[in-house]
């Protein structure tokens, strides 16, 4: 890569800031609390600017190509939403602010709240959660508090099927229960005999990824319901996959009793790097009170004159506050913004094209890829990235070979129990040009895989950085050649 | 795939193997499970001493590709670790069913009878 090392860049004396002359006396930090020993590049700011603006040249973003990264719903983020989020009002609002100066916060979290519970058919939701980890484990919670409040305390354990998000047996683990694994029938959905099996007075309840991480939807969710809480257990629907989902079905209504929201996937806040998440819950009314809080409600419902009066409560059960203040406001206000501007029919909308998006693509291509459950797809859509007679290309070299065509790779080797897994997620946003494009290029790969495989192999070409050594970076933790500093150096 | 099963161990469906010695059992993953793990970067195993009950997973193998707990095909004490695995985690890749085994339990039951011989195993892995 061309771009050295903002450290190489270095030289000593120089500085980007320039601070005024002391205008009081001067005292000296206790010598015990300085150290010479910390390593900064000293750079001007121009040099800092070139190399951060030159390095965001080499990313791949939504922004500058395709991104169908499967289980991440990697759509385009409309514009207004940022042009909503810096209003001065918003952007500027102090969160010690009273109440009563920020009315119109307070009525933009009530409003989005009343537009996630309507759109997944709960009765309350909270914003609190700061991303999608979170609420899950906010909803995990929520389900432990309601069982011991009701003084059962013999269900240890949470369901969770084999095509679940991998987060989903690890916010068991951190809420305490035990993960009991069930798995997958022949068509992909929850293998309804293990779970009946299973079903007993110690579970707590199931978590489900609806449509699964295989991108289908679960044939039978209403029995798998029905088991779950005829063993006195509650649903929890992780509800990272809504894209699939929002405007044609309600969790709410199926009987699930809690879910949680990704406004960074389904509602187009900032993905990645760039966000912060947010992971709000919705719930049913058995679990409102246990709902983590704050939670805006309308304390007074005003007049023909006057406007309602928004406040802040911790519901009388919460499982209490997740971080401090009131969860992520700014993803607040562009999911707010999203859900305005496209109204009821345009959420559907955006369902019914990420939907065909996703089925047009494996339609296809599945003749010149492995699709293991090859039905109808929810957005996205599982396929085998490995070819009958030639050996030693896979998943991963497919990944890499996109990238010389400008293509960000798949979610690859996800789901687990697909072997050479590659997860295609379009999402609505992409038009038939690209998507057609797309499919020109995995067929053209496939044909690269047969004739030269060592193309593949030894893909990318043309990216900033040729293959990297995953072994060796997974293995060796001290990245490059600047001295290990006294406090990360170990025994 | 030139995968090989040795005849004289035993294997579960999880792609562990054990081996069975007097009241002590060698356990570790198999070729299959390797393959398909890819390049093996890091092992997590129990103190010696610990304790755990037929299937709880005892362990976590980490590669490239993904991250697997391992489970334990028999109820016992653990009375010895692969320390060689902490440097060198490559060798469950190289010797799965040598120099790669995973740890040794002091078994509570020698009773193996419930678990795939190496024809089943194989013909388990051909299925799949």
């Amino acid at each position: 890569m061309s771009e050295p090392l903002i450290y190489d860049m270095s030289v000593a004396g120089r500085t980007g800031a320039l601070l005024p002359a002391l205008d009081v006396p001067e005292s000296p930090l206790p010598k015990e609390l300085l150290r010479d020993t910390l390593d900064l590049p000293e750079v001007s700011e121009l040099q800092v600017m070139r190399h951060f603006v030159r390095l965001s040249h080499l990313n791949h973003s939504i922004d500058t190509g395709f991104y169908p990264l499967g289980s991440c719903t990697m759509k385009y983020n409309p514009k207004i939403n940022e042009d909503a989020a810096r209003l001065p009002g918003f952007a500027q609002l102090h969160p010690r602010t009273d109440d009563e100066g920020a009315q119109g916060a307070l009525a933009l979290m009530y409003q989005l709240q009343t537009w996630l519970a309507e759109i997944s058919g709960f009765q309350a939701v909270s914003l609190a959660p700061a991303a999608g980890a979170q609420g899950e484990f906010a909803g995990i919670l929520m389900i432990r508090k309601y069982h011991q409040d009701r003084g059962d305390t013999k269900r240890t354990k949470i369901l969770v099927p084999n095509s679940a998000h991998g987060t989903n047996p690890a916010t068991v683990s951190m809420a305490g229960f035990e993960a009991v694994e069930l798995p997958s029938d022949k068509n992909g959905d929850v293998d309804l005999a293990a779970l009946r099996a299973a079903c007993d007075d110690t579970i707590a309840g199931m978590m489900i990824t609806v449509p699964s991480t295989l991108g289908l939807f679960e044939g039978h969710i209403l029995d798998v319901i029905k088991a779950v809480h005829d063993c006195g257990g509650l649903m929890y629907m992780d509800g990272a996959n809504m894209n699939a989902l929002m405007g044609a079905v309600k969790p709410g209504e199926l009987g699930f009793d809690v879910m949680h929201y990704n406004l960074h996937k389904t509602f187009s806040t900032p993905h990645g790097g760039g966000g912060p998440g947010s992971g709000p819950v919705g719930v049913n009314d058995r679990l409102k009170p246990f709902l983590p809080g704050p939670v805006v409600e309308i304390v007074d419902d005003g007049s023909d004159e006057e406007p309602p009066l928004y406040g802040m409560k911790i519901p009388e059960k919460s499982i209490g506050r997740l971080k401090a203040f009131y969860g992520n406001f700014g993803m607040h206000v562009r999911a707010y913004t999203y859900i305005g501007i496209h109204g009821d029919s345009g959420i559907k909308d955006i369902t019914r094209h990420a939907v065909l998006n996703a089925n047009y693509i494996r339609v296809k291509l599945r003749d010149t890829y492995k699709v293991p459950y090859d039905r109808i797809c929810a957005h996205e859509f599982v396929l085998e990235g490995h070819f009958e007679g030639v050996e030693n290309v896979h998943a991963l070299d497919i990944s890499k070979r996109l990238m010389d065509y400008g293509i960000h790779p798949p979610t690859n080797y996800f789901p687990l129990i697909v072997p050479e897994a590659l997860m295609i997620e379009p999402t609505e946003t992409e038009d038939k040009a690209t998507i057609d494009e797309f499919i020109d290029v995995m067929k053209k790969i496939a044909a690269e895989a047969k004739a030269d495989p060592d193309l593949l192999r030894t893909a990318p070409h043309t990216a900033p950085v040729k293959r990297l050594d995953e072994v060796r970076a997974a293995k060796q933790l001290v990245l490059c050649c600047r001295p290990v500093p006294e406090w990360a150096a170990g025994d | 795939m030139g995968n090989t099963t040795p005849a004289d161990l035993k294997y579960t469906k999880n792609d562990e193997w054990v081996r069975l010695e007097g009241g002590t059992a060698t356990i570790g993953i198999t070729d299959y499970a390797q393959e398909q793990l890819n390049d093996i970067v890091y092992v997590e195993l129990p103190d010696v001493g610990a304790k755990f009950p037929k299937g709880e997973s005892f362990g976590v193998v980490e590669s490239v590709k993904a991250a697997s707990d391992v489970y334990t095909p028999v109820g016992g004490t653990i009375s010895a670790v692969n320390s060689g695995l902490e440097d060198q985690p490559e060798l469950i890749n190289t010797d799965p069913y040598g120099e790669g085994w995973l740890v040794k339990f002091t078994v509570d039951n020698a009773d193996v009878s419930d678990l795939l011989d190496a024809d089943a195993y194989a013909a388990y892995c051909e299925s799949r």
